[in-house]
């Protein structure tokens, strides 16, 4: 009997966890397609999606700007050093824009944004959670999803390709600077380069990447935040700072996941 | 008969193995104040959510005007929500929000009124409730009292027909505490809702409830106007009213607590309507010496037991503290001093030493106590009477212990 029963543990944990993880997807798919419907019901919240996409997109231009510039010169630094090696130092303004129009820009600025807006918005939520905010909304008739959710969502998809487009020119610029102006590789080649390899497609891609990235972030983050009196690791204070940490672990793991899955389909 | 506004019927509620709500049956009749009482954790707060939906039931009927929530549609139910309003334990104010945005966020967000219109509303709303000059602060910058009196406020800024309040009045000072429950007794005349008040602030909260109900283990135990509760002869009910789950091992604590009359003064004052009360100040002469012959735990016990048997002899109503270290205070509202020296007789005759004391006691001894009487007007203030009391003493009494 004993021997039995210790043989079915770890299929009763496994199916334990996949319905857990099943439920957990599906909850979190309900999330955002209420967020996501919410942003358009009347009346529009024009003000508060304006106060999200400041705080989320204006505030975070300086971090991006700087982790733009870095990524580009050292990816400067780095594609020269390889291409030295084959003669064909010219290709450089082509590899360094590729690499960040296709994946670099857009994963690093949706791992940036996470850092800076996710944990904040996963922080903000689980703390009106356990005060009783988002109850007091409910009894108010205010749908606490609507109200606190849905800006976030319509900010967080209207900032993430601006600011995924500003991390990579800031990045070319990087690259140029390192390229350029302190290896010496011409402008103009470096720059023709860009124009002639870099088509529409790897821009959309790019795009199609920073929208998808975004909603991760917010869904993500929120749901974590909104939840977090259910969570069985902590409650109060400690609940909220487990909140945050799964929100940005899980943020970031989902947007390489769903990164990859993109890419092969892009491709 | 009248019909009930809203009825609990049966209802069960358990949080894993938490049994919480288990069978509670509860009327709430329209324009009513009723207040909820009971132990704390004991369902309340529980109870108020599933009133405005917060909660379900996971079995029984909430009744609302005769149909079960339960069978509403949506659109019912969202009006259902309309017609309440929430006063939260914690307030639950939005600590991102200015007091003058949280008082009109329940304006703005579901309500198609103009900003002038919102703003009037508001500014009036602060203006009855002395809120003046904190538009523009943050809850986290307020007091206590004043956070309770913006979640008011807030509370009955939609003009609401029922109001949920989850102890309006914790942590409140007594001019406060008094304050909010006239508020709300104002404002219940006022427009007319119906209340449903949980309290512990007895007896204070039953002079502007019109039915109190208490519940006790997630069962409605009583139900029933204020008199009803006096009389109230259910030992569980007495015990709670009386504040008697600490009248034996943890009363240590409790006269330093008993200041000077000062918490008698308080219980005095919040009595209105009663025609007057008498006071009863029993003290023990000879406690000390006791405490030097037979050791602290005789004297303690003693002390304790006197207690104890004045809380079994009085009414529910009635008050009982230890004034000082060797002395109790008894406060009887609407009671003749007669009827009072009658009732500290009976309370003398209820005591017997040796079933006191746990151990036996070293030798023979005497324990002299002297009682003093005082008749009062409701007007009159208790601090003086008390003091009045002491001088004169009209009753002494002779308890002997013999080997």
């Amino acid at each position: 009997m004993f021997r039995a029963s210790s043989l079915i543990i770890p299929f009763t944990a496994l199916g334990k966890g996949t319905i857990f993880i099943t439920q957990e997807m599906g909850r979190i798919a309900i999330f955002f397609f209420k967020s996501l419907v919410l942003v358009f019901s009347r009346p529009f919240q024009i003000g508060k999606i304006i106060q999200q996409t400041y705080f989320i997109g204006t505030k975070s231009l300086f971090v991006i700007c700087l982790t733009g510039g870095f990524t580009g010169m050292v990816l400067g630094l780095q594609g020269y050093y390889t291409l030295v090696k084959f003669g064909s130092t010219g290709f450089l303004g082509a590899a360094v824009a590729l690499t960040l129009i296709r994946e670099l820009g857009p994963v690093l600025t949706a791992i940036m944004v996470t850092g800076r807006a996710g944990s904040a918005m996963a922080a903000e939520v689980g703390i009106m959670r356990i005060s009783e905010e988002i109850d007091a909304l409910e009894t108010m008739d205010i749908n606490p999803i609507r109200f606190l959710v849905s800006p976030k969502l319509a900010a967080t998809l209207i900032s993430m390709p601006l600011l995924t487009a500003l991390f990579d020119v800031v990045g070319i610029l990087g690259g140029y600077l390192t390229g350029s102006v302190l290896l010496g590789i011409s402008p103009g080649v470096y720059f023709t380069r860009i124009e002639t390899s870099v088509v529409l497609e790897d821009v959309t891609g790019g795009f199609i990447k920073s929208i998808v990235f975004a909603a991760v972030i917010v869904t993500i983050c929120c749901f974590q935040g909104y939840f977090t009196h259910t969570r069985t690791d902590g409650f109060g204070a400690k609940g909220v700072s487990n909140s945050t940490t799964s929100a940005v672990v899980i943020s970031c793991v989902l947007i390489l996941v769903t990164d990859y899955i993109l890419t092969s389909f892009l491709l | 008969m009248r019909e009930p506004l809203i009825q609990f019927k049966n209802v069960y509620k358990s949080f894993g193995e938490n049994h919480v709500l288990n069978g509670t049956d509860l009327s709430i009749y329209k324009g009513e104040i009723i207040t909820i009482i009971g132990k704390s954790g004991g369902g309340k707060s529980v109870l108020l959510k599933h009133i405005i939906g917060l909660l379900e039931q996971d079995s029984g009927t909430i009744l609302f005007e005769g149909c079960p929530v339960s069978d509403m549609n949506k659109a019912e139910r969202k009006a259902l929500k309309r017609k309440c309003s929430y006063m939260f334990q914690g307030t639950a104010l939005f600590d991102s929000l200015t007091i003058y945005e949280n008082i009109a966020l329940p304006l703005k967000e579901t309500t198609s009124l103009t900003g002038s219109e919102i703003n009037r509303r508001v500014r009036d709303k602060m203006e009855q409730l002395d809120l003046h000059e904190i538009d523009e602060k943050y809850p986290s910058q307020l007091s206590g009292g004043m956070k309770k009196r913006v979640a008011l406020a807030r509370a009955l800024i939609t003009d609401p027909e029922i109001v949920l309040f989850d102890e309006p009045t914790t942590g409140l000072d007594p001019i406060r505490k008094k304050a909010v429950h006239k508020m709300i007794s104002e404002y219940q005349q006022k427009f007319g809702f119906t209340g449903v008040v949980i309290s512990h602030d007895i007896p204070d909260i039953f002079n502007i409830s019109q039915r109190i109900a208490m519940l006790n283990d997630g069962r409605v135990l009583f139900e029933g106007s204020q008199d009803e509760l006096s009389a109230a002869s259910d030992p569980a009910i007495k015990e709670f009213i009386q504040g008697m789950e600490i009248r034996h091992e943890k009363m240590d604590c409790i006269p330093s607590l008993a200041e000077k009359g000062k918490l008698a003064g308080a219980r005095a004052y919040a009595m209105p309507g009663q025609t007057g009360f008498s006071i009863i100040l029993l003290h023990l002469d000879n406690l000390n010496e006791i405490t030097l012959s037979q050791g602290p735990g005789a004297s303690k016990a003693i002390l304790n037991s006197f207690v104890s048997k004045a809380h079994d002899c009085i009414r529910n109503t009635d008050s009982c503290f230890f004034y000082g270290q060797d002395g109790i205070l008894i406060l009887l509202p609407g009671l003749s001093r007669d009827k009072a020296e009658i009732m500290c007789d009976r309370l003398i005759s209820m005591i017997n030493i040796s079933d006191i004391l746990e151990k036996e006691p070293i030798s023979n001894f005497c324990l002299f106590a002297s009682a003093s009487f005082a008749e009062a007007s409701s007007g009159n203030r208790p601090e003086e009477i008390i003091v009045g009391s002491e001088f004169k003493q009209s009753k002494k009494y002779k308890l002997s212990y013999c080997k």
